[in-house]
C-alpha cells in the first residue's frame, strides 16, 4: 500500500506548489516544506490544504 | 466489520490503523468530530452502520464526551468513556493506580498555592509538579528550589486556567536517563520501548532517543494490573525504573505508537486491529 509518489498542490500561506505524497487523505497534516507549517488536507481530489489548526493545551495521549 | 475513526487530525498512528484496516477490507467511516453535532437522544447520520468506534481524538476534552454520547447510542467504543475518564486527568489516573495498589509516584493534590508549598516543602527538592491535564511533557515543571516553587505556583495562579490551580505535586523519582512505554490491548502486550534522554522529561515528543524494551516478569504484571485499574483497553502504559522496582507514573487511553512502531519488529497496527477485530463480534453479534 505504501505509496513514494507525489502530487503537487498549493501552499495556502505561501502560494507556492508543494509536493505532497499521492496517498494523502483527507484530515492528514502535513509539513509544507516551503514555510514549515503544519497543513491539513481538506480535500484530495483536487488535494486542498488549509492552515492547521493551532496547537491546543487538551492535546495529546 | 465497519469501524467508525474519530479524530480531529489524521497523525502517522491513524494513517497506519487506516492502511491496516483497508488491507483488511473493513469499511471505515471517518467521523471528524468538529463536523458534526451530537444529540442527547440521535445519533448524527454518520454513525449509521458502524460496528465500532475508535477514538483518535487528539483532543481530549473531545475525546471524553464523543466516547460519552457513544456510550448512550449504544454503539461500542474504544476506549470507553470511563477508561478515558480515568486517563485523561493525572489526578484520576494516580488515584486509580494507587487503589489498585499498582506502585505509583506518591503525589499530592491541593487546591491553594499555600497548600501546595506545603506539600512541595514536605517533598523536598526536586519535585515535581504536573498539570493535571495535557500532554507530550508540556508545562510540567521540576522544581529545584523554595524560591522557584513560589513563582510558578504564583504563575499558574495568576496567569492559568481554572485547571492550573488543581495543584498536582509528586515525588522525583530518580530514574536512570529514561521511562519504558508498553503498548496493550486488556493489559496484553503488543511491543515496549524505552525512551531515553539526557532531560528529566523523555517524551518522544519531546525528542527522546527510542529503543527496544522487553518487559520482564515484574513490568508484565503491573501492565496488566495497571490496564485494570483504569477499566481496560487499547492503552499506553508508562512506567519509570526505580532501585526498588517499576513505578507507573500514567496510562495513556488515546495511545500514539507511531515511534514504537519504528523501533520494534513487532507490526504494532496489525496487532491492534487484530484486538479490534477479536472484540467486536463479542461485542455486538457481527462477524468481521
Ligand atoms: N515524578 C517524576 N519523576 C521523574 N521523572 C518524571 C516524573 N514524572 C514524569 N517524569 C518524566 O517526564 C515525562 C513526562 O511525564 P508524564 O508522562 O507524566 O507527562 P505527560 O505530559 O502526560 O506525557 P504523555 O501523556 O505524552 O505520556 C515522563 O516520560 C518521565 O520521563
Amino acid at each position: 500500500m505504501a505509496d513514494d509518489s507525489t502530487i503537487t498542490a498549493e501552499d495556502p500561506l505561501t502560494g507556492d506548489e508543494i509536493e505532497v505524497p499521492a496517498d494523502v487523505e483527507v484530515g492528514e497534516i502535513i509539513d509544507s516544506p516551503v514555510s514549515g507549517a503544519e497543513l491539513e488536507v481538506v480535500s484530495t481530489d483536487p488535494v486542498e490544504l488549509e492552515e492547521a489548526p493551532e496547537l491546543e493545551e487538551d492535546w495529546g495521549e | 466489520m465497519n469501524v467508525g475513526i474519530l479524530y480531529s487530525r489524521i497523525r502517522r498512528d491513524e494513517k497506519l490503523l487506516l492502511n491496516e484496516l483497508r488491507e483488511r477490507d473493513h469499511e471505515i467511516t471517518k467521523i471528524d468530530v468538529r463536523k458534526h453535532q451530537f444529540n442527547v437522544h440521535n445519533p448524527p447520520e454518520i454513525f449509521e452502520g458502524v460496528d465500532v468506534v475508535l477514538d483518535r481524538c487528539l483532543s481530549t476534552s473531545r475525546s471524553l464526551y464523543v466516547t460519552r454520547f457513544c456510550e448512550a447510542y449504544g454503539i461500542p467504543v474504544v476506549n470507553g468513556p470511563d477508561t478515558a475518564e480515568t486517563c485523561a486527568d493525572k489526578v484520576k489516573n494516580s488515584l486509580a493506580l494507587a487503589s489498585a495498589d499498582v506502585p505509583t509516584p506518591d503525589t499530592d493534590v491541593a487546591f491553594t498555592t499555600e497548600a501546595a508549598l506545603e506539600s512541595i516543602e514536605a517533598f523536598g527538592y526536586p519535585c515535581v509538579l504536573k498539570p493535571v491535564m495535557g500532554s507530550w511533557g508540556r508545562l510540567m515543571a521540576k522544581i529545584e528550589s523554595r524560591s522557584a516553587a513560589e513563582a510558578i505556583l504564583e504563575h499558574k495562579e495568576t496567569l492559568g486556567h481554572y485547571e492550573h490551580k488543581v495543584f498536582y505535586i509528586q515525588e522525583f523519582v530518580a530514574k536512570p536517563d529514561r521511562d519504558i512505554r508498553v503498548v496493550a490491548v486488556d493489559g496484553e502486550p503488543i511491543a515496549a520501548m524505552a525512551r531515553s534522554s539526557d532531560h528529566w522529561l523523555t517524551n518522544a515528543a519531546k525528542g527522546a532517543t527510542t529503543e527496544v524494551f522487553e518487559p520482564d516478569a515484574e513490568a508484565l504484571d503491573l501492565v496488566e494490573r495497571a490496564s485494570d485499574a483504569v477499566g481496560g483497553g487499547l492503552l499506553g502504559i508508562d512506567l519509570m525504573e526505580t532501585e526498588e522496582g517499576y513505578t507507573v507514573h500514567e496510562v495513556n487511553h488515546t495511545v500514539e505508537f507511531k515511534a514504537l512502531n519504528e523501533v520494534v519488529d513487532v507490526d504494532v497496527p496489525a496487532r491492534v486491529v487484530d484486538w479490534l477485530e477479536a472484540q467486536v463480534p463479542a461485542e455486538t453479534g457481527v462477524t468481521a
